[in-house]
């Protein structure tokens, strides 16, 4: 089959092109057919692209034929494969659960409108994945982020819901200062060695003899880390990132906060490994010193921000920030273990906020409100619900047997092996701050009766209920068959730390 | 006075620091909106400066081939340019737009008047609550 081999530029033309057909047929039903098959057909394509990488290794994709120094390569290995799969998963199920809320949450005429920029954002976090240039990466940084942008805006109108438009301007604010520095860096580098193909790139700077004797390459990642520091809304830089997940329609906020953070640690770890990788960084710098201490700030100023939040949306918004900080902990750290925890805990935290954003939303698709009063009586009422709320919690905590555990046992064993046993105490600290969140939000709804004057809710739609349930049996499937998603994540990890060669 | 060498053979790339600095000032310490955009803009502006600049070679002529000259500048730089370019126009536009829908929702630009109908706004809820 010839579309076989065009598989890396597939994944990203695909949902690319359906945009601009949603904007033609402007019907906003079948645009919602529209979107669903290209969401689906992506995660066919990345599924596809996954096997052939465990088989055959890496996949090399030169852009209308002209070879790497001069044309884009696209570049597949295990870790990019690996999120692509996380991206299109999330994808394909969002645009199932979307139809309720969406019909709900945005005004009629924009429907189609939510369907072309939702597969706009999609196509651009895919590109940022699939591409081994750069340029190419910035490029699709800022289609994934002005899409964004838009995507949490789309529901206001007028004076309703006018807070999102305020949370929208200030994440474009952030994130273009980010994407900035991020296109800074990217010239920085290319001064000093004149390539911008990833691979070209670490190999000039192992011939310069790394960042060591270069200022020009010591600044260029200190704007790199930044910057993306920024888009990845690692503590102290994530003060866009709670009113916008909050304000955003529901869908929105379960596609955001299960892909776009993700995206941007992948490309730090590029950048950190496969980049600067070729000599000993953290040697010979203190970008890891610096990255672990914001880490562990992040684990802990994020949960313990989400105790004290009464908005659902916005209690696992700031629960995000501390799970940022797991995973950079891990990337920080350095060793295969702990980078294996990092890759996988990207993994599953993907499939426990996006099931756990899908239960409030569909909370909100009923009451009407995700504060933590209005959540009274639910276990009752919704219970299937709320049965996905709890389990999925317990995997954020990281009960033994939920997904949540297999990240958290990867990062202590790596945090260990590194030496480093007081971290590993503030790792299970801080996971026991996250049992306080979730326990506020359980005890409310299972032993508080709801309050007399509320309307009575059931459940919603099975559209709703298939995807969040969906997500919910992955975190705990994964938790029990860790065989899959660790063996992937440690290969990939080993492969990471070789220099990505 | 003696002017060290790294000043005026740096000139370009010292008038895209200061840029940058002055457009990041501005984002931060306007409360206008429109006037934040305008800081964000200034702010992007400067990396173009500084991309073209990094494609200069000292002596080189444009670079179209040609058997007089031997030496071109970059033109790398320049088609990157061209691209953040877009990305700086459609950041712009975006960020117009929704400054006129704010105003719409608000009927200000001002960042601290819309912080201070928010807070009001939230105390008055908690004071529903309350009652």
């Amino acid at each position: 089959m010839i579309a076989a081999n065009h598989y890396p530029i597939l994944q990203v033309i695909v949902p690319l092109m359906a945009a601009p057909l949603c904007v033609i047929v402007r019907n906003n039903i079948i645009v919602r057919y529209v979107a669903t098959l290209a969401s689906w057909i992506a995660l066919f394509i990345a599924t596809q692209l996954m096997m052939r990488v465990m088989d055959d290794g890496p996949i090399r994709y030169v852009l209308g034929g002209w070879a790497a120094p001069l044309g884009i390569e696209y570049r597949i290995d295990l870790l990019n494969a690996f999120l692509l799969i996380i991206i299109t998963i999330i994808g394909a199920l969002v645009s199932i659960y979307g139809r309720f809320p969406v019909e709900k949450e945005i005004p009629e005429s924009r429907v189609y409108l939510y369907y072309t920029v939702y597969l706009l954002a999609l196509s651009g976090l895919l590109g940022m994945t699939v591409t081994g240039d750069m340029f190419n990466q910035f490029v699709y940084l800022e289609v994934a982020a002005l899409s964004s942008y838009t995507l949490i805006a789309i529901g206001s109108s007028y004076r309703i819901n006018r807070k999102a438009l305020v949370a929208s301007f200030r994440y474009l604010v952030l994130g273009t200062i980010g994407g900035t520095f991020f296109v800074i860096g990217i010239g920085l580098i290319y001064m000093a060695t004149g390539a911008l193909n990833l691979l070209d790139m670490a190999a000039r700077i192992q011939e310069l003899g790394g960042v060591a004797d270069s200022r020009t390459l010591q600044v260029a990642l200190a704007f790199l880390i930044v910057g993306l520091g920024l888009k990845m809304a690692l503590f102290p830089l994530h003060l866009w990132q709670p009113e916008a997940y909050t304000q955003s329609p529901s869908s929105v906020s379960v596609f955001l906060a299960a892909t776009a953070t993700k995206v941007a640690v992948y490309l730090m770890m590029r950048v950190l490994f496969t980049v600067f990788g070729s000599v000993d960084l953290f040697a010979t710098t203190m970008f890891d010193e610096a990255l672990l201490i914001l880490a562990v700030m992040a684990m802990f100023v994020g949960s313990l921000s989400a105790i004290w939040q009464v908005n659902l949306k916005r209690l696992l918004a700031y629960s995000s920030i501390a799970q940022i900080g797991y995973i950079i902990l891990g990337v920080s750290i350095g060793n295969k273990m702990a980078l294996a925890g990092s890759i996988v805990h990207m993994f599953n935290h993907a499939l426990i906020k996006g099931a756990l954003f899908m239960a409030v939303g569909a909370v909100f698709y009923r009451v009407g409100s995700s504060t933590l009063d209005d959540m009274r009586g639910l276990g009752k009422q919704m219970p299937l619900t709320m049965a996905a709320f709890t389990t999925a919690g317990l995997s954020l905590i990281g009960v033994p047997l939920t997904a949540g555990f297999i990240s958290k046992w990867y990062l202590v064993t790596g945090v260990l092996q590194s030496g480093h046993w007081l971290v590993a105490i503030l790792i299970l600290f801080s996971s026991l701050l996250a049992i306080f969140y979730i326990w506020k939000i359980i005890e409310v709804a299972y032993f508080q009766s709801a309050p007399a004057d509320a309307q009575p809710v059931s459940d919603p739609p099975l559209s709703m209920l298939l995807p969040m349930w969906g997500l919910t049996l992955l975190a705990v499937y994964f938790g029990i068959d860790a065989e899959t998603t660790g063996l992937i994540s440690q290969m990939a990890a080993e492969y990471l730390l070789g220099g990505g060669q | 006075m003696n002017i060290p060498d790294y000043l005026p053979g740096l000139f370009n790339y010292w008038v895209s620091v200061i840029l940058m600095m002055t457009g990041l000032y501005v984002v931060i310490s306007r409360s206008n909106l429109v006037k934040k955009l305008v800081g964000l803009n200034l702010f992007q502006t400067s990396v173009f400066l500084f991309y073209i600049t990094m494609g200069k070679v000292q002596g080189g002529t444009a670079p179209i081939l040609d058997a007089k000259f031997s030496v071109y500048s970059n033109p790398v730089p320049h088609v990157l340019i061209l691209t953040a370019i877009v990305v700086g126009i459609a950041t712009t536009s975006l960020g117009l737009s929704l400054v006129v829908r704010i105003r719409r929702a608000y009927d200000t630009i001002e960042e601290e008047d819309i912080s201070e109908i928010e807070s009001l706004e939230r105390l008055k809820s908690a004071q529903e609550k309350g009652s």
